[in-house]
C-alpha cells in the first residue's frame, strides 16, 4: 500500500503548495491594490486617525478637526462658515469621501505626501503623531464675504481675480451647503448629505456654480467680440463709425433681423457707443464680418474651449463652438451655443484690465509642512495674450465708459476707475426661461489693477431688459471690488 | 532492501525515540505563543497583559503533562506532531484573545469574549488526547468497532437536523447547560475508523473481484454497496444541512482511502467523475452554492452597496502585506460578527503577522499532515496504514478547504481551521485525531519484539546421504 500512500503524500504536499502560492499572490502581488482599494476602510481609518491639516485664508484656518467617538474614525472635519467657503474647500467626509481642495491636497492635509517624508520621519523618532500640512489659499476673506452676502438668497456665483497674478480672491456660489453637516458618519450625516443631492433638492446646493457650471454669457461676451474686432484690425478706433444697420439681418437667412433691446442709438454707432448701450446689431455684425474662425481663435486666447483650466480645482470647459454664419453672429453677442463659466468671464475682464495679458487663475498660494516649511509655492503663470497692449487700452476706455455713462453705472466707486460690462442672457427654448443677469468688471487704483470680477445671477421674473445685469449683478461686483481695495489700503 | 529499514520494516534494533527532541520543540511551542500574547498586550494597552504569567504557566503545564504522558505511554511516537499541535493551539488562543479586545465584535449578543472558553475546550481536548494515549494501548482495537462506528457516525451526522440552524448552517446540536457541539468534527474521525476497518477486510475483493466495464474495473455491488450507501447518505445529509465543506471533506476522504486500499488509479477517475457530477447537481439545486461561487469569482463586488465579508477578508490580507501590521494592530474586526474568530481567523493571521507569518502557519499544517502520512507509511498493519492516511487526509483537506476558501483560492465553505479557529468541538476532535496518529506512530516506530530463540536458527546440519 506504500505506492499510493506516497502519491497521497505528494497530493497533500501540492495542496499546501497551492495555498502558499495563493497567499503569495494575494499578500505580495495584489497587496498594494487591495491595500489602497477605496472600499478598504483602512484607507479611511488611516486618513482620519490624525487631525487633518487646515485650509488657510488670510492667515486664519477656515477648517478644523474635532475628535469623534463614532466608530473607527478618531477625527472629523469641521468648517468655519462652511456655507461661504464650500466652493473653495469642497468637503471631506468620513462617509462620503471628499472633493475639491480637500481631495486634491489630501496627501498634504493627511501628512502622507512624499514631500513631508522628512517631517514624518522626525515624528516617528520623536514619538510624535503624524501631522498634516496646511494649504494656504489666495482668497480674500472680505471679498468672499462681500460676494457671498451680495448673492444672498439669490441663485448665482461670483468669481474675483487679481488680474496681475491670476490669484482667485473670491469664489462664491449660492445656494450653498455646509460641509460640516455631513463630515461624520452618523445617520444624521447621511440624512444631511442625501438632502443636498440633486434628486432631493432641485436647487443643487452642492453644485459649484463659480467653476463647474456654464451659462450663456450674454452681452458680457461683447467684450471678447470687441477685442476680436480690434485685434483683427476690423476697426482700429473705438470712436469711428462702424457702418452697421438697424436691424441687422443675420447672414445666410432669408430675413431674420437681429434687434436691440429697447430704443437705443445703435445705427452706425461707434464701438464705444455700441458697448455703452450694448448694441446687439453692431456686435452681431462684427462677429459675422470676422467669421467663425477668427472669433473662435480670439475666444480661445481668452481661455474658451480649454477643458483643463485647473485652479487646481478643474473648471468646466467654456465653449465657443465651430458654427455656421447666422449662429456665429449670435454667438458674437453671447447667445446661441456660446457657454461660459463665471471663472471664464472673470478671466476675460482680468485680461483686458491687465493690459492684454491673461494670467492663469489659481487659488493655492502654497503648501506648508506641519513645521511651517513651505513645500510648494505657486509662481504666477501667463496663460496667453489675447490683446496687444494698445488694444487693451482702447477696450479699457470703452469698458470704463460703460460704467461711467452706460448700462453699468451702479458699479461706480468713488475715486476708483471701474470698467465693466453688463449682460442678460436669454435662456431656454424661445427665451421662455428666466434670463441670467451678468456683470463683469475690474477696478483700477493708483497702485494698479487689484481686482476683476464676474457675477452671474440665475435671474428672477423681474429681469427682462438689458439693464438687468446692471441692476442686479453690478452692485455685488461693486461690493467685492470695494472689499478688495479697502483691504489694500 | 535497505531503504525500508527505518520506515516500514520490522527491525530488531530500536528507532531513536526522539523524546528529547520533542521536549526542546515543546519549549519553543510554548514560548512563541507567550511572546505573541505579551506582544498583543503591549500593542493594545502598552503594558504586559495581566494574564501573562497564568497563560505561560497554563500552557507550559499542559505541554509538560502531555510530554510526560507521551514519554511514558507512547515513547516511540513521532516527535513533531505534539509540538506543532501545541504551537498552533497556543497561537490560536492568542489570536482569539486578541480579537476579544475589539469591543465591536465581542458584544454579549455575539458571545462576548471567547478566549477563556477556548482555553477550557483546549484543556478538554488535551485531556482527550492524553486519554487516547493512556487507554488506547493499540490502535488495532478500533478495528473491532467498524460497524458500531458506522452507526455512531450516522447518528452524529443526522442529529443536527433536529436542532435549529445557526449562522446559516444546520451543523450544531445544542445540549442545554453544556453548549453547542459540531458533531461533524467528530464524525470525521469515526468515519475514518469505519472506512479503515471495512476497507481492510474488503480491499482484495474490491481490487480484484471486479468486472471490466468500459476500460474500468467496477467492483461487485456486495463489496462496494455498503460503503457507497454510507457515503451517499452522509453526503445527502450534509447537503440537507447546507454544510458543504464537510461534504467535500468526506468525499475526499472516501476516495483517498479507497485508492490507498485498492491501489487502483481507476478509483481516482471514478471519484473525480462522481465529484464533478455531484458538484454540478448540488450547484444547480442549491441557490446558496451559486452565491458562494459568485462571491468567489467576484471577491470585491459590493452587495447592497456594502462590502462583503469575502472582500473584507481580501482587504485584510492585502493590508497585511509581507510583514503584517503587527499583532493587535490590524483591522480584521471589519469582517464583522463572530466570523473573524472562527471561519476567518486566517484573515487576522494574514493581516497582523503578514505573508511571512501566514506561510509559517501553513507550513506548520503541511508538516503535521506529512508527518501523519509518514506514520501511515511506517505503520506495519493495513488497518493502521488506512486509519493514519484517512486521518491525515481529512486534516489536509480541511486545512485546504478552509485556507483556500478564506484566501479566495476556491469558493468559501464554512469550516474551522484546525486548532487555530474558535470552536470547542473542533479543538477537542483535532486533539483526539493527533492522539490517534501518535498512537499509530508509536506502534509503527516501536522496535519489534526480538524473535524468539528458535532451534531453526541453529546451524543447519547437513545430512549427507
Amino acid at each position: 500500500m506504500n505506492k499510493p500512500l506516497r502519491r497521497v503524500a505528494v497530493f497533500c504536499g501540492l495542496l499546501v503548495l497551492a495555498l502558499l502560492v495563493r497567499v503569495n499572490w494575494v499578500q505580495f502581488v495584489q497587496s498594494d491594490q487591495l491595500k489602497n482599494d477605496p472600499h478598504n476602510r483602512r484607507v479611511a481609518i488611516e486618513r482620519y486617525s490624525t487631525p487633518r491639516g487646515n485650509i488657510i485664508v488670510d492667515g486664519k484656518a477656515i477648517t478644523g478637526s474635532t475628535t469623534t467617538d463614532s466608530g473607527d474614525f478618531k477625527y472629523k472635519r469641521t468648517y468655519k462658515n462652511g456655507k461661504m467657503w464650500a466652493p473653495v474647500t469642497g468637503y471631506a467626509s468620513q462617509a462620503f469621501d471628499s472633493n475639491q481642495l480637500e481631495k486634491l491636497n489630501d496627501a498634504i492635509l493627511t501628512g502622507t505626501d512624499d514631500r513631508l517624508f522628512f517631517s514624518r520621519t522626525v515624528d516617528m523618532f520623536t514619538g510624535g503623531k503624524q501631522k498634516g500640512g496646511n494649504v494656504v489659499t489666495t482668497l480674500d476673506a472680505k471679498a468672499q464675504k462681500a460676494a457671498f452676502d451680495g448673492l444672498g438668497d439669490k441663485k448665482g456665483a461670483v468669481v474675483a481675480l487679481n488680474p496681475e497674478t491670476g490669484a482667485i480672491l473670491a469664489l462664491a456660489s449660492t445656494p450653498s451647503y455646509d460641509p460640516s453637516t455631513f463630515a461624520g458618519m452618523t445617520d444624521k450625516d447621511a440624512e444631511a448629505y442625501n438632502a443636498l443631492q440633486k434628486k432631493n433638492n432641485p436647487d443643487e446646493p452642492m453644485l459649484n456654480r463659480a467653476l463647474r457650471q456654464t451659462y450663456p454669457p450674454g452681452s458680457t461676451f461683447k467684450v471678447v467680440t470687441a477685442a476680436a474686432a480690434l485685434e483683427n484690425g476690423l476697426y482700429t478706433d473705438p470712436d469711428a463709425k462702424t457702418d452697421s444697420p438697424v436691424p441687422y439681418i443675420l447672414p445666410d437667412t432669408v430675413h431674420q433681423p437681429l434687434n436691440n433691446e429697447g430704443n437705443i442709438p445703435c445705427e452706425n454707432a461707434t464701438l464705444r457707443v455700441a458697448l455703452q448701450y450694448s448694441c446687439n446689431t453692431v456686435f452681431g455684425k462684427i462677429s459675422a464680418d470676422l467669421g467663425n474662425a477668427k472669433m473662435k481663435a480670439e475666444a480661445e486666447k481668452f481661455g474658451f474651449n480649454d477643458a483643463k483650466i485647473d485652479t487646481p480645482v478643474r473648471a468646466a470647459e467654456s465653449v465657443f463652438p465651430k458654427d455656421n454664419r447666422p449662429q456665429n453672429a449670435m454667438a458674437g453677442i453671447g447667445q446661441a451655443s456660446n457657454r461660459a463659466t463665471p471663472l471664464q468671464m472673470a478671466m476675460v475682464a482680468s485680461a483686458v484690465a491687465n493690459g492684454g495679458k491673461l494670467m492663469k487663475p489659481y487659488m493655492v498660494e502654497s503648501l506648508v509642512a506641519p513645521n511651517l516649511n513651505v513645500v510648494q509655492q505657486h509662481t504666477p503663470q501667463e496663460l496667453g495674450r489675447p490683446l496687444k497692449p494698445e488694444n487693451a487700452q482702447k477696450l479699457q476706455s470703452m469698458m470704463e465708459t460703460v460704467v461711467k455713462d452706460g448700462t453699468g453705472q451702479s458699479a461706480q466707486i468713488d475715486g476708483v476707475t471701474v470698467g465693466g460690462k453688463t449682460g442678460t442672457a436669454q435662456h431656454g427654448e424661445n427665451n421662455k426661461d428666466n434670463p441670467y443677469a451678468w456683470f463683469i468688471s475690474y477696478a483700477k487704483t493708483a497702485k494698479g489693477t487689484p481686482v476683476a470680477v464676474a457675477v452671474v445671477i440665475e435671474g428672477s421674473d423681474t429681469l427682462r431688459d438689458d439693464i438687468a445685469g446692471g441692476k442686479l449683478a453690478a452692485p455685488i461686483a461693486k461690493g467685492v471690488m470695494e472689499a478688495v481695495i479697502e483691504g489694500q489700503r | 532492501m535497505s531503504s525500508t529499514t527505518t520506515t516500514t520494516t520490522v527491525g530488531t534494533f530500536a528507532a531513536p525515540s526522539r523524546r528529547n527532541t520533542e521536549l526542546a520543540l515543546l519549549v519553543f511551542a510554548v514560548l512563541i505563543p507567550v511572546f505573541a500574547y505579551v506582544n498583543v498586550g503591549l500593542a493594545k494597552d502598552g503594558s504586559v497583559p495581566a494574564g501573562a504569567l497564568g497563560y505561560t504557566l497554563g500552557l507550559g503545564l499542559l505541554a509538560g503533562v502531555t510530554h510526560l504522558v507521551v514519554r511514558k505511554w507512547a515513547p516511540y511516537a513521532d516527535p513533531l506532531m505534539l509540538p506543532i499541535a501545541t504551537l498552533l493551539n497556543g497561537l490560536g488562543l492568542v489570536f482569539i484573545w486578541r480579537l476579544d479586545q475589539e469591543p465591536k465584535i465581542s458584544t454579549p449578543q455575539l458571545g462576548g469574549a471567547m478566549a477563556p472558553g477556548q482555553l477550557m475546550w483546549s484543556t478538554l481536548g488535551v485531556a482527550l488526547f492524553l486519554g487516547v494515549l493512556v487507554f488506547l494501548k493499540d490502535h488495532r482495537v478500533l478495528q473491532r468497532y467498524t460497524y458500531i462506528s458506522m452507526v455512531v457516525a450516522l447518528v452524529l451526522l443526522i442529529a443536527p437536523i433536529f436542532f435549529p440552524a445557526r449562522f446559516g448552517a444546520r451543523i450544531w446540536i445544542t445540549i442545554p447547560g453544556v453548549g453547542s457541539l459540531q458533531p461533524g468534527e467528530f464524525a470525521k474521525i469515526i468515519i475514518a475508523i469505519f472506512f479503515a476497518g471495512y476497507l481492510m477486510v474488503k480491499r482484495d475483493a474490491l481490487a480484484l473481484a471486479s468486472r471490466r466495464f468500459m476500460g474500468m474495473y467496477l467492483p461487485r455491488g456486495r463489496d462496494l454497496g455498503p460503503i457507497l450507501v454510507i457515503w451517499a447518505l452522509s453526503l445527502m445529509i450534509l447537503v440537507f444541512e447546507t454544510d458543504l465543506g464537510t461534504s467535500l471533506l468526506f468525499f475526499g476522504l472516501f476516495v483517498i482511502m479507497l485508492y490507498v486500499a485498492t491501489e487502483r488509479t481507476s478509483w481516482i477517475v471514478f471519484g473525480l467523475l462522481l465529484s464533478a457530477g455531484g458538484a454540478v447537481a448540488v450547484a444547480t439545486f442549491e441557490s446558496h452554492v451559486q452565491v458562494r461561487v459568485h462571491n468567489w469569482l467576484n471577491p470585491l463586488e459590493l452587495q447592497n452597496g456594502g462590502v462583503t465579508e469575502t472582500a473584507q477578508a481580501m482587504y485584510s490580507f492585502g493590508s497585511g502585506g509581507i510583514l503584517g501590521s503587527g499583532l493587535g494592530q490590524g483591522y480584521s474586526r471589519l469582517i464583522g460578527g463572530i466570523a473573524p474568530k472562527s471561519d476567518y481567523i486566517l484573515a487576522t493571521v494574514g493581516e497582523e503577522i503578514g505573508l511571512a507569518g501566514l506561510m509559517g502557519i501553513l507550513l506548520l499544517y503541511g508538516l503535521l499532515i506529512e508527518r501523519g502520512i509518514r506514520t501511515a507509511l511506517a505503520a506495519r498493519d493495513p488497518f493502521g496504514k488506512l486509519l493514519a492516511v484517512g486521518l491525515s487526509g481529512a486534516f489536509a483537506l480541511q486545512v485546504f478547504v478552509v485556507a483556500g476558501g478564506v484566501t479566495g483560492l476556491i469558493p468559501l465553505t464554512g469550516m474551522t481551521m484546525p486548532f487555530l479557529a474558535q470552536g470547542g468541538s473542533s479543538v477537542i476532535a483535532n486533539w483526539a485525531l493527533v492522539g490517534i496518529l501518535l498512537r499509530i506512530s508509536d506502534t509503527a516506530r516501536r522496535p519489534a519484539p526480538a524473535p524468539a530463540p528458535s532451534t531453526d536458527a541453529e546451524m543447519t546440519q547437513v545430512v549427507r546421504p
